[in-house]
């Protein structure tokens, strides 16, 4: 048995989740128009590699990553192209986004698979990697990250893979549905990634509310006698789910503050994300489909396997929801999820649950926007969250704008787990308060780079003006020298030599200025009036290089890795404009 | 289609601040109904009064800042303050007192400093410090346990006495009222007698503490544990304020038991109990973090103790209550919790054990 370790805080919350659990699941119908965002995962948006009129296959590449931290985007079902263009997706400040819009023929024509990888300990792992990546797979917990690269640890060793299935959010069912019914596949996903990640051994957190998911996995793991996998039962505390506080329970470890998992040697994936590994590299599949729970006040409460790119409100009628008395939709689960602002709103790679008309009558709904009492510093929030942090505190100083003292007050360790207003007595939107915190951090840092880069210039153009001032005065007094120097011959030797020193340095530096200018008017490759197919193809290779480039740099700090690979496209791309 | 976007989360646990302060108010119930027992009707009328003009004053006040009237008169703060103070007013009182004792609290000490959430100190014990400063004599009145029962001083008898001062039989204040216990101790001790002997010497002392008020002050101490149960309060507050009184009070006990109080007398004689669960824990005017509780809890202990023993009032909970009211943002300045993730030793000392905010809780 292994010793649990329970985080402080959190709260118990009513599950509802027998109702969506009851029955089996099953296809969603394939919808008459899949909508595709260019972006479901953190990251740089795919960019698309289709035209509007364009046939595609299902499983098709359809859109690809321009940048490491990023993911391809592939056609959920055989159809047309009917639009690339703004779409409705699901973001909390209801923006919109380009989206790639294809009118299913209901042939579900499948592109040409691989080979089933016979044994993918022949693989190395950054192939693995590589065919993960191709497949599109991101984080399906909810976060979105490519899994790729949290599959790639670098330099540092991992001891512990832990799989996520702890579900602590009311409501969502979809890994517990998928831990029922796809077990012995997420055993071979989970065996897979262990293995990209040469991990020691692997531990599967299921939360104590969902005994058949834990049988039926406990089961498989016996019967593939793998010993390394230990499936483990946490207690059902919201939020156990959360990457860092499941990680806490199981080993009693602490995420460093600002670091990953993988700074203690842990890495956790969700188990979504092993379905959706084993489907790419036993059949060559990409990430097309997924569990939703589709709960709430529809008729018929349950999961479905839906195609990614499939409106919403396809799936709320398919369960007997009534379309005209639709208030709320959420998707994901009551206290995290996102409030939707229009029902055409597709179902992403992360999308876990669609929660329908979410004043169901046994939730008191927070009668929020109508009138928050003040705070009465009870400290009800500082106990309920599970980080330790004073959420009194940082409300006072993000109400005031004292944007220094909540972080301070760590506001940057807030996961937005939303258990403080959940229990606040004077209902006050406390998370609202520090989202609003931190993107105000964020824009306010993203000023000063601004200003930063834009002084920086300036001082530069001054550096540059006055060198070019003091190289013109050193020419004139070379001249004037050399002028002086010519009549007074024999006297004037050592002197001369010294000008001749100077001359011929000059000219030789003027030389190399030359010879650098050439090299960079030569253009790099012959790439104009290329075919289109050819341009792809090239881009591929571009691609290619630029990633083995960002691959082989330090996995640890992506953003960086990140940073320098938009750097280097940006001067290739000022290169070839010269 | 318009659908509605708040942020998340969608759901509230439904606790909010009317719930938590009827809480408190249907805490106190038991003891209200024990000190009506053995000290007649006088703190139900004083209750009602000063409840009223708790509101009266808060609705008054609220209209004049302009701010919305019903949210803030329904949430059951001014009720808690008023119902506090009639706990500290002797029953017997003429009506202005608590009148003048509910109106300061929440016009001066509650809405001149924001309104709730805003006051740094416990309007309730403003009040009556503003009382027992102003009003020495009237507030020192107290009655002796059961006497109102033997003389079978009626309910209409009481409010007479309260609203016109009209005794019955021919009775006056004098004859009805007696010092407390605390007070009785202090005042024999300045003349150079022992405890041993006040004690024996006067028909006010019970078994540990004042007959009467001990027994008010084990129906509190009741109530303050089922707050503790419903977790409207911690236990942070409560033990480190009894436990801190506790250990000094027995320090100077076992020093000398003929000058220095026993630590039961002193956890049950006066207002402790009331103190350390209902008055010190007003979140608005305490600490708020989990250490801080502990360190102000300590804090009122050791005022009560010292004033007490050395200083010119009998009772001092106010007085404590006050000057800790004044280090609580230091404290919680000083007492953050460590945050998850964050080296450094763990300072936190929260309890692990988990809320049951789904309503289906006992
Ligand atoms: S729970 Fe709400 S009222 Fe209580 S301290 Fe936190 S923010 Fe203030
Ligand atoms: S939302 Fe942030 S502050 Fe609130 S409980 Fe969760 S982690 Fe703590």
């Amino acid at each position: 048995m292994r010793r649990l370790f329970q985080f402080r805080g959190g709260v118990l919350l009513k599950e509802h989740k027998r109702d969506a659990t009851a029955q089996s699941v099953q296809p969603a119908t394939l919808p008459k128009r899949l909508v595709l965002p260019l972006q479901q995962h953190i990251g740089e948006p795919a960019e698309p590699i289709v035209a509007v009129g364009d046939k595609v296959l299902k499983g098709q590449l359809i859109a690809k990553p321009m940048s490491f931290i990023s993911a391809p985007v592939h056609a959920s079902s055989s159809g047309t192209v009917v639009a690339i263009t703004e779409h409705p997706v699901s973001h909390p400040s209801q923006l919109n986004a380009v989206c790639i819009t294809i009118e299913t023929d209901g042939q579900e024509r499948w592109k040409e698979r691989q080979q089933a990888v016979a044994d993918y300990h022949q693989l190395p792992p950054e192939k693995l990697r590589e065919m993960i990546r191709d497949a599109g797979i991101v984080g399906m917990g909810g976060a979105g990250f490519p899994s790729h690269v949290k599959l790639n640890p670098g330099q540092k060793a991992v001891d512990t893979l832990v799989l996520n299935g702890a579900e602590c959010e009311p409501y969502i069912t979809c890994d517990e549905m998928l831990l029922r019914e796809r077990a012995l596949e997420i055993i071979v996903g989970l065996r897979i990634m262990r293995y990209a990640l040469q991990a020691k051994r692997c531990i599967i957190g299921i939360e104590n509310n969902k005994a058949a998911a834990f049988h039926a996995l406990q089961e498989q793991v016996r019967n593939t006698g793998a010993d390394f996998i230990e499936v483990v039962q946490v207690p059902t505390v919201y939020p156990t789910g959360g990457e860092k506080q499941l990680i806490h329970v199981l080993t009693g470890k602490e995420v460093p503050a600002g670091g990953l998992p993988l700074d203690i040697g842990i890495v956790c994936h969700n188990v979504g994300t092993a379905y959706a590994v084993y489907r790419a590299i036993e059949f060559d599949e990409p990430l097309i489909s997924r569990f939703v729970t589709i709960a709430g006040s529809v008729a018929r409460a349950r999961n479905l396997e839906v195609l990614i790119g499939t409106p919403i409100i396809d799936l709320i009628k398919e369960c007997g929801g009534n379309p005209s008395t639709l208030s709320r939709v959420i998707m994901g689960g009551p206290m995290m999820g996102i409030a939707l602002h229009d029902e055409s709103i597709p179902v992403t790679k992360v999308t876990n649950c669609i929660l329908v008309n979410a004043t169901i009558s046994d939730v008191p709904l927070a009668s929020k926007g109508s009138f928050a009492m003040p705070c009465i510093r009870c400290g009800n929030c500082a106990v309920a969250c599970p980080v330790d942090l004073l959420p009194q505190q940082l409300y006072w100083h993000a109400r005031a704008k004292d944007f220094d003292k909540v972080q301070d007050y760590n506001l940057f360790d807030c996961i937005e787990c939303g258990c403080c207003d959940y229990v606040c007595p004077s209902q006050i939107p406390l998370v609202h308060y520090f989202r609003f915190a931190k993107t105000e951090i964020w824009a306010q840092q993203q000023e000063k780079i601004l200003a930063d880069a834009a002084r920086e210039r300036h001082e530069f153009r001054e550096l540059r003006l006055e060198r070019d001032k003091r190289e013109k005065q050193e020419r004139h007094k070379a001249k004037r020298a050399a002028l002086t120097a010519n009549p007074k011959t024999k006297a004037g030797d050592s002197k001369d030599s010294a000008a001749d020193a100077k001359k011929a340095a000059i000219q030789a530096a003027m030389k190399r200025a030359q010879a650098k200018r050439e090299v960079n008017n030569i253009p790099p490759k012959n790439i104009d009036n290329l075919t289109a197919d050819q341009q792809r193809k090239v881009d591929e290779a571009d691609r290619r290089r630029s990633d083995d480039q960002a691959e082989t740099k330090v996995k640890a700090t992506p953003q960086t890795t990140n940073q320098a690979n938009t750097q280097s496209k940006n001067s290739t791309a000022q290169d070839s404009s010269q | 289609m318009s659908l509605d976007t708040t942020s998340s989360p969608h759901i509230h646990s439904g606790i909010h601040i009317t719930g938590m302060m009827m809480r408190v108010c249907l805490a106190l119930v038991p003891a209200i109904i024990a000190y009506t027992w053995f000290f007649g009707w006088g703190l139900i009328i004083n209750i009602v009064i000063a409840i009223t003009t708790a509101l009266c004053a808060e609705a008054m006040m609220l209209k004049i800042r302009q701010r919305p009237i019903a949210p803030f008169l329904t949430d059951g703060s001014a009720v808690v303050t008023g119902l506090l103070l009639a706990f500290c007013i002797p029953p017997l009182s003429p009506w202005w007192i608590t009148v003048m004792g509910a109106a300061f609290a929440i016009i001066v000490a509650k809405q001149l400093y924001g309104g709730l959430g805003y006051n740094p100190f416990n309007p309730a014990m403003v009040g009556y410090v503003m009382l027992l400063i102003s009003f020495p004599l009237e507030m020192t009145q107290w009655v002796p346990p059961n006497i109102v029962n033997q003389l079978g001083v009626s309910f209409v008898d009481t409010l007479n006495i309260i609203f016109t001062g009209n005794f019955p039989y021919l009775l006056s204040i004098d004859a009805l009222s007696m010092a407390t216990p605390l007070d009785t101790v202090k005042t024999e001790l300045g003349l150079n007698v022992t405890v041993t002997e006040i004690v024996r010497g006067n028909a006010i002392f019970g078994d540990f503490a004042g007959i009467g008020w001990e027994w008010v002050s084990n129906w509190i101490l009741l109530g303050g544990l089922w707050l503790i149960y419903k977790r409207i309060i911690t236990w942070h507050i409560p033990l480190a304020l009894m436990g801190s009184l506790f250990v000094i009070s027995f320090f100077f006990f076992m020093v000398d038991p003929d000058i220095y109080l026993s630590p039961m007398f002193h956890l049950f004689g006066g207002a402790t109990i009331l103190a350390a669960f209902f008055i010190a824990t007003d979140p608005v005017s305490a600490s708020t973090t989990p250490w801080g509780r502990i360190y102000y809890g300590i804090g009122i202990g050791v005022f009560i103790y010292v004033i007490r023993t050395w200083g010119s009032y009998p009772d001092a909970v106010a007085f404590a209550v006050l000057l800790m009211n004044m280090a609580a943002p230091t404290i919680d300045y000083y007492t953050q919790p460590r945050v998850f993730g964050h080296s450094g030793k763990d300072a936190s000392i929260k309890d692990t054990t988990i809320k049951d905010t789904t309503g289906e809780g006992p």
